[in-house]
């Protein structure tokens, strides 16, 4: 199926969870990350179980502390 | 009062531009921003906004001026270290722009001084570097009521928000709470790229300068994301939905500011 992750259309299997995106994205941090599909954040407890659907859009938003 | 014909020089540029005119600049000289971090934000942020003839401009930190932070706080020269950095921020704000007001707080923002450091003003930059900081002064940003610019900046990479009140969601509608203390690299750990402070802080004086005179669409609502290194701009859609945020939402569970554990991140 075809999805879109941070802007990007990607192919990816059927069924996959927000979980499993996490780790074929490499995304740093991935415990802090903030997730959001569709334009709804995904809860953070709930990666593991959250499937994504063809055509959705996937965000991942970090933290950045610095600034001084 | 009117503009001397200095003044109508000095803001010939801001004034021909019909978003601005001399009814903008007239709001720019009677605003009041707070710029709390005299850093790598808040260092470009200030200059600009002095520049911009912002009458009031408020500037908190409780640092002095240290060698490597010259490397990108802009507003500091050799000359200055050791020196509050608010001073040293004064003085420069100050020779660019007579016309500007500049109020010092030579402190750290906690809960029991953020609320009264920002009450007077009209729009607040968040130009920390720590994250209990940033949660404080979005916390206290929602629960004043006060429209604030979130930024953040590490290696190559830079972001910014900002939060109006009823206009879309605030930084905890985003990112829930702190990360625990060294989970998550600040710049002092990483390093950031000098420039990136200059990108992105004079974007929150651009976010403050549009607010204040009523030109275009802020950035509530999206997350501006910045990837130097690719050289990638994103403006990232937030969820609209605020109803279930812990500070800002229907029901808040947060209704008194936390001081959070400081991270180890002082700058020297
Ligand atoms: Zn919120």
């Amino acid at each position: 199926m075809n999805i879109t992750v941070a802007g990007v259309k990607k192919e990816v299997e059927d069924g996959i969870t927000v979980a499993k995106l996490i780790e074929l994205e490499n995304v740093e941090t991935p415990e802090y990350v903030t997730v959001t599909v569709n334009d709804e954040f995904v809860e953070s407890g709930s990666f593991a179980e959250t499937v994504i659907k063809d055509g959705d859009s996937v965000e991942f938003l970090y933290f950045m502390g610095g600034g001084r | 009062m009117a503009f001397t014909n200095e003044q109508l020089e000095r803001y010939s540029r801001h004034i021909i531009l019909k978003e601005v005119g001399a009814k903008g600049q007239k709001k720019l000289a009677n605003a009041k921003v707070l710029i709390i971090g005299a850093g790598g934000l808040g260092a470009p942020a200030a200059l600009y906004l002095a520049a911009a003839g912002v009458g009031t401009i408020g500037i908190a930190d409780a640092d002095e001026v240290d060698l490597s932070n010259l490397q990108r706080q802009v507003i500091h020269a050799t000359a200055d270290i050791g020196k509050p950095k608010v001073q040293s921020a004064k003085e420069t704000m100050e020779a660019i722009n007579p016309d500007v007001t500049v109020n010092t707080y030579h402190t750290f923002v906690t809960s029991e001084n953020v609320l009264d450091l920002i009450k007077d003003y009209d729009f607040i930059l968040d130009g920390t570097d720590n994250f209990p900081a940033k949660f404080l002064i979005n916390d206290a940003c929602v629960m004043a009521k006060k429209p604030f610019s979130h930024a953040g900046i590490i290696r190559f990479k830079g972001q910014l928000m900002t939060y109006v009140p009823g206009q879309g969601p605030c930084y905890r509608c985003v990112f829930k709470n702190p990360p625990p203390k060294d989970a998550v690299p600040t710049c002092k750990q990483a390093g950031v790229i000098g420039a990136m402070g200059g990108v992105i802080g004079s974007l929150q004086a651009m976010e403050a300068v549009k607010y204040i005179v009523g030109a275009g669409d802020l950035l509530t609502g999206y997350l501006l994301t910045f990837d130097a290194l690719k050289m990638e701009w994103r403006k990232v859609k937030l969820p609209s939905d605020t109803h279930n945020c812990a500070v800002c939402g229907d029901h808040p569970t947060i209704t008194e500011l936390i001081d959070y554990e400081q991270a180890e991140c002082t700058d020297h």
